[in-house]
């Protein structure tokens, strides 16, 4: 059973949608008691990261997820704004995040167009089960102003490209995540949230 | 590389889309759902749904009829039409849109854009806005006007003004509707869209007035658009042929407009 994190800043139905037509079992989970039946985890997000955090922090949410996926090993899929928290600190508001992920988020030069918001490819730096589907420069829905920047460039799982060079595929110990919205991707994006739900890390 | 967006564009009523010319004359096409799920299958970019006579009729958001759409379609999806408060974007975005577009109501309360944008993030708030060209005037020094309530009200207010204003308070993304072209099928007005991507630095959407290929070329490259609303090319039954979403991007990508690969179909 996987678990999709159902806050107010987070679009959990959207995530649901898509597993429901993968025929993957899940359920909107929105209390802390309610992670222990999942088995696998998913943080979808759409928002702010100070929003989404202080919006897991409400809902009692953050212990619980830090306990399921840091100490337990549940395996953990993160969805944008799911990625951006799992570092230690983001330049949006000046946030402090969960610090699961040593490294950075921060803002997109503002000479681009901001929010890059739109279909980018993204290339693989190396193989994982959760790609394993997936072709090399693949297309994926985007939306953000803000990109992680990751102290050890070995966690980086695929990189794209908006003015600078991305991580857009984020792969460490039993946590992936992917900055693009993998729910709104189409095909390519269900992929992936297919080859989540019967990885073992 | 970021690719342009093709974003199909449904006007519902009663759960169906419907076509209409410069915002009348709506003739009926297909169930919303239906239609989507078809789109989606053509491999769509996106997708945008008013419901048209919510903000008539004062009513909420056909929140089934979203439902049955977004159950379809696993592209990113903005809904509109009728959007009062954050609250009502919250039943929108739970019933499973990405992105809320507020249009007539953000004229009459703009502070309605910050509060979307502080609640659900910019990203989330698409700012759609009706203009017409009425010649340059006091007040309007652009020569275009903003109107709303489905383009039957004038404003007041100059198209790149209201723009700046909007970013400013936190829109995400900007929807350029040319009343004049609404439904003709006779090219986006890229004068105003142009101007608009100048003036603004958040991703500008062409709309209203694609009846070909290049019209649509044009509305990426010489407008300045990151996105184009399709629907009349897609579906609409009065021009004689309609063209699918594969045809139009393998000719969108011979004219070195960057764009979604269509993806084959594996085994």
């Amino acid at each position: 059973m996987i678990g999709v994190i159902d806050y107010r800043a987070g679009n959990a139905p959207s995530v649901g949608y898509a597993l429901a037509r993968l025929r993957i079992e899940h359920e909107l989970v929105t209390k802390a008691e309610e992670l222990d039946r999942c088995d696998r985890l998913i943080l979808p997000g759409v928002g702010a990261a100070r929003a989404t955090l202080a919006s897991l922090a409400e809902s009692g949410l953050t212990g619980a997820l830090q306990r399921r996926v840091r100490d337990e090993g549940a395996p953990f899929f993160g969805i944008c704004i799911g990625l951006q928290v799992l570092f230690e600190h983001s330049a949006e508001e000046n946030t402090m995040c969960l610090g699961w992920v040593p490294g950075e988020v921060r803002r997109f030069d503002d000479s681009l167009r901001v929010p890059q918001i739109g279909w980018n490819s993204v290339h693989l730096r190396r193989d994982h089960p959760v790609t394993a589907d997936f072709p090399d420069g693949g297309y994926c829905y985007f939306v953000n102003s803000y990109y992680a920047a990751p102290a050890d460039p070995g966690v980086v799982l695929g990189e794209t490209s908006y003015g600078v060079e991305f991580c857009s595929v984020l792969a460490h110990e039993n946590i992936v995540a992917t900055q693009f919205h993998a729910e709104k991707s189409g095909e390519l994006g269900l992929r992936l949230l297919r080859a989540f739900a019967g990885w073992a890390p | 590389m970021l690719t342009k967006r093709l974003i199909a564009c449904f006007d519902v009523i009663n759960g169906r889309v419907t076509k209409a010319q410069q915002f009348q004359d709506n003739i009926d096409v297909a169930p919303a759902a239906d239609l989507a799920r078809r789109l989606y299958d053509d491999q769509i970019d996106e997708i945008i749904f008013y419901d048209i006579m919510a903000s008539a009729e004062r009513r909420m958001i056909d929140l089934p009829v979203v439902r049955s759409v977004a159950r379809e379609v696993f592209v990113p999806f903005t809904v509109g039409g009728g959007i009062r408060s954050t609250d009502d974007m919250f039943e929108v975005l739970k019933a499973g849109a990405e992105k809320i577009s507020v249009d007539s109501m953000a004229v009459r309360n703009p502070k309605i854009i910050r509060e979307g944008a502080r609640a659900f993030g910019r990203q989330c708030i698409v700012l759609s806005t009706q203009v017409k060209r009425v010649g340059k005037r006091d007040g309007i020094p652009s020569g275009y006007e903003v109107f709303i309530d489905g383009a039957r009200t004038p404003t007041g207010l100059d198209a790149l003004d209201w723009v700046r204003r909007g970013e400013e308070l936190g829109a995400g993304e900007i929807v350029v509707n040319s009343i004049d072209r609404d439904g003709t099928a006779s090219g986006y007005d890229l004068e105003i869209t142009s101007a608009i991507a100048e003036a603004v630095n958040v991703p500008i959407i062409a709309s209203g007035g694609a009846g070909t290929v290049d019209h649509i070329a044009d509305g990426l490259t010489k407008g300045g658009a990151q996105a184009a609303i399709i629907s009349s090319i897609l579906y609409s039954p009065r021009l004689d042929r309609n063209i699918g979403v594969r045809e139009l991007k393998e000719r969108l990508a011979e004219r070195e407009v960057p764009v979604r690969p269509y993806l084959e179909a594996t085994a």
